[in-house]
């Protein structure tokens, strides 16, 4: 079999792992290598000073649902840090998760948060304000795919609670509104990345559509003057949920130092970390201190407006829903 | 007997030929591959290099060459025994028997992932099974080798199977008839027939199994310095921000490429070398 | 000749032996497996799934832009791979070096650097937009993503035959009278088309599966620019595993209906041309057009 030719491979790799010490593994979403660079030697120094014990901690980054799915598969990662809650529900379901997660950690479980803007180009030749700009006649707006990545799915819902909060809005208003504006979407980019590159490097549409936090890599690699930030007056506010894989620390028994990785995340330097990756904190004194990173914004959670993530997902953008509504039947 | 009316095509038609195929490839190949060198060199030469001494770069860059490695034997086998066996043999299904050596190509890399979760995953039909006797295989390097394999299965089969057709087997059947055993006819006559198409065929599955990406992201995990092969590496730096190094590993990956083919040009000139050397020693008996 | 029960050369048993095996455990096992978790769903929920407007369309942009693909790397790769091994030019080698490397390149920096080329700013787009011709985001975007993930095919499949053809056969034709377009089209042409067909199946077959790099050429609308793989990862993020494999399977039997069809023909054509006993019939027959 083949299993059995490769067996000298498989013994090697066995022996590697059981022979390190104790070895976390934080899976986690494709963008949080900088937040988590920083972090975790951060974190080692910390539990190192308090308890005398040395932790390895490996990163294992990837698309969001991709990576929850790998954990329910077997990837033996002890915590999970990821964008969307609907990815820690499915976990939860699978079992792997405590039911209860976002009540295990403060703020709903989520120790920093972003905001979905507008990035529009040096000047803003469209005087793009807010959510109904985008979708007028003639304004081109650029975004990930909203039925397979978080980024799009954020937008619209964004789009989506805004179209409700205007007079006389409901569901069908909502719909109509953000039918038009995904109208303007003269393509839908592979993902978060392939979106920025899309609008900034191929000079494709008049608005990009991300997280607050992109916006200062967008400047690291496409330099600060090149676009311009908005705000809209009512816009998401995005949850990074993280928590303890109870099935794999169980059986590591790495419970303790899973907990204290997680909960650190909230002590003044794992927020403050957050803060310099242009991240929200949770702390306010904090909030205030980057405030020239954060001015302040209108924001609506997905619980408040949606009922909750799987439920937004399931009404939205499972097959079938709002998003194949507005393209399938035309 | 050199240059001939009917065995050279016109002047006119060579030059329009090699213009037209030259233009092929220069807008559909040459273009494209200085497309990515010159992103990967956008901040000059220092940058290029910095990009690459990166732990982690080179962590990924051993691994996909382990991974290229550990995969290549079981394709050669495979791929010269289906080739002797549908090539030069006639019996019932051997469409069918082609058809399903081509199929990996089909299947979405994605998928071909998929099915190897579904079978070794902790949810899978034998997952129970492995990880009651702690044996990895998805999230870990045999998957990865596993989903090599899948998918750079038909390659040498497939170079192999038009090349031995088109040779036919009365050359072996000769040696057979002259008192050849099995393997004195293989080494002596099958395989210095079939040595360029072998080459190309191990060239290709090579080059597919340092560049794959659906598939074995599927199954790596992406742990950073243990899993990850360059094409997931160039992936996640890419969504980082870090173009430069995205692309910089990239035009590595298009340099490991052509390692194999400089081998083929050495052992080329290797091959000419000793037929020179037996012309001259047997002059006036030329082959062909 | 054909009696099967005379067989001179060894190793038949052993090297179908070994073949079966390994395609069993490789190949066809992991398919098997994917086989029997779809048909979890039942037979009429999977053809409920692949026939939905949206799998429809994704079916069409699929196979129509993956035989365009194949079409391309046929034409041009016969001319490629017939340039390689027949005239000498200028840093052949280096070119003969670069055919490999859609391979080697992971299809999303193919994809990405594609996008740039032909985007309406890039160094291939800025000029053909002003022509009315948009590549990047349209369907067009996947026939050249596809075109550039499966080109070394053809040329692969072509070269080692046609570094096989003796030149004799060819001066012999020429002797007979024949002109050079007809001991191509009569010799040359008959003994590269079965390799051909390998080429051009193989890279249908490739064209069919890819991914990582059209989504970033494609622009991905429902209904207009969505390929079958996409719609696969779709599923997956609903964390819609049967309905994923549903689809794969649906794919999987189209794929390999066509595939068993082009390779039927393949070696029929085969077959026909090596019983006609190449050299003379050949030659006779172009000296039979000379007459």
């Amino acid at each position: 079999m083949t299993i059995t030719r490769r067996l000298p491979l498989l013994l090697a790799f066995v022996a590697s792992t059981a022979l390190a010490d104790l070895t976390l593994l934080n899976a986690s979403y494709d963008v949080a290598r900088d937040v988590y660079k920083d972090y975790n030697p951060m974190f080692q120094k910390h539990w190192k000073a308090k308890t005398g014990e040395s932790v390895e901690i490996k990163q294992s980054h990837g698309g969001s649902s991709k990576q929850v799915r790998a954990v329910a598969d077997g990837l033996e990662a002890d915590v999970v840090t990821m964008n969307q809650a609907n990815d820690i529900e499915f976990l939860a379901d699978k079992g792997l998760v405590a039911k209860d997660w976002a009540k295990k950690f403060p703020n709903n479980a989520s120790p920093y948060t972003s905001a979905m803007v507008f990035i529009v180009r040096k000047g803003n030749p469209k005087g793009i304000k807010d959510w109904n700009d985008l979708a007028a006649p003639g304004t081109q707006i650029i975004i990930p795919h909203p039925k397979n990545t978080g980024n799009g799915r954020n937008t619209y819902l964004s789009a989506w609670a805004w179209a409700l909060k205007q007079p006389g809005g409901n569901d069908k208003s909502a719909q109509e509104f953000v039918g038009k504006l995904l109208k303007n979407a003269p393509l839908f980019a592979a993902g978060g990345r392939d979106a920025t590159t899309t609008f900034m490097q191929r000079r494709l549409g008049d608005a990009l559509i991300t997280f607050e936090s992109e916006a200062e890599m967008i400047a690291k690699e496409f330099g600060k003057g090149e676009f311009e930030v908005v705000y809209p007056s009512l816009t998401m506010q995005t949850e990074f949920p993280v928590a303890i894989v109870d099935k794999v620390v169980d059986k590591k028994n790495s419970r303790k130092q899973a907990q204290a990785y997680l909960d650190y995340l909230w002590s003044a330097e794992g927020q403050e970390n957050a803060a310099q990756n242009y991240l929200r904190p949770r702390d306010a004194d904090l909030l205030k201190k980057y405030s020239a990173f954060f001015p302040p914004v209108k924001t609506f959670t997905v619980d408040e407006v949606f009922g909750g993530a799987n439920k937004a997902f399931a009404t939205h953008f499972k097959d079938g829903g709002t998003f194949d509504q507005i393209y399938v039947a035309k | 007997m050199k240059s001939n009316r009917a065995t050279q095509e016109p002047v006119w038609v060579r030059y329009l030929l090699l213009t037209v195929g030259l233009g092929f490839l220069f807008f559909f190949l040459g273009l494209p591959l200085l497309a990515v060198f010159v992103e990967a060199l956008a901040q000059g030469w220092p940058a290029y290099v910095e990009a690459l001494k990166e732990p982690e770069t080179r962590s990924a860059i051993w691994l996909t060459i382990v991974i290229a490695l550990a995969v290549l034997p079981f394709n050669i086998l495979f791929g010269v025994a289906a080739a002797w066996a549908i090539a030069k043999f006639e019996f019932r299904g051997k469409s069918l028997l082609i058809t399903l050596i081509d199929l990996p190509f089909a299947v979405s890399p994605v998928v071909a992932g998929l099915i190897f979760i579904l079978l070794f995953g902790s949810q899978g039909f034998f997952g129970g099974w492995l990880s009651a006797h702690e044996i990895k295989i998805i999230f870990a390097v045999p998957g990865m080798i596993l989903a090599t394999l899948f998918i750079t299965f038909p390659f040498i089969a497939r170079e192999l199977i038009p090349l031995m057709q088109s040779q036919g087997k009365d050359e072996e059947e000769a040696a057979v008839s002259l008192g050849a055993s099995g393997w004195q006819m293989f080494w002596r006559v099958t395989l210095p027939n079939i040595k360029w198409g072998l080459l190309y065929g191990v060239i290709l599955s090579n080059a597919r199994a340092m560049g794959e990406f659906g598939a074995v992201s599927v199954v790596s995990g992406h742990i950073r310095g243990e899993t990850n092969t360059l094409p997931l590496h160039v992936e996640i730096l890419y969504n980082e921000y870090n173009a430069i190094g995205a692309f910089a590993a990239a035009s590595v990956l298009a340099l490991l490429a052509l390692v194999t083919l400089v081998a083929k040009t050495i052992v080329e000139w290797r091959m000419k070398a000793e037929t020179d050397m037996l012309n001259a020693e047997l002059p006036g008996e030329k082959t062909s | 000749m054909s009696a099967p029960a005379h067989r001179v050369l060894p190793g038949f048993g052993l090297a179908l032996g070994y073949t079966l095996v390994y395609l069993s455990l490789l190949i066809l096992l992991p398919l098997g497996g994917m086989i029997l978790k779809a048909s979890d769903l039942g037979f009429a929920q999977i053809i409920d799934i692949a026939l939905g407007e949206r799998s429809l369309a994704a079916f069409r942009v699929t196979f129509v832009s993956s035989l365009l693909a194949a079409c391309i790397n046929a034409l041009f790769g016969l001319i490629v791979a017939w340039i390689l091994v027949r005239y000498p030019f200028p840093g052949k080698r280096l070119v003969d070096a670069l055919v490999d490397l859609p391979f080697a390149l992971p299809t999303a920096v193919a994809g990405i650097t594609l996008a740039t080329l032909y985007a309406g700013n890039g160094w291939l787009g800025s000029h053909l937009e002003p022509l009315g011709l948009k590549v990047a985001y349209t369907p067009l975007g996947i026939v050249v993503a596809l075109t550039f993930v499966t080109l070394p095919f053809v040329v692969r499949t072509l070269q080692p035959v046609i570094e096989d053809i003796e030149t004799e056969v060819e001066e012999a034709a020429a002797s007979l009278g024949a002109s050079r377009w007809q001991t191509f089209s009569r010799i040359i042409f008959p003994a590269l088309f079965p390799a051909l067909l390998t080429g051009f199946a193989l890279a249908f077959a490739r064209a069919l599966g890819e991914f990582g790099s059209v989504i970033f050429i494609a622009g991905n609308l429902p209904l207009i620019s969505e390929i079958v793989p996409l719609l696969i990862i779709s599923k997956l993020e609903q964390y819609d595993v049967l309905g994923a494999t549903a689809l794969a399977v649906v794919m999987l039997a189209i794929s390999f209906l066509l595939l068993l069809t082009i390779n039927a023909l393949q070696w029929w054509t085969a077959n026909r041309h090596k019983n006609a006993e190449p050299l003379e019939a050949a030659a006779a027959q172009a000296k039979g057009v000379q007459a």
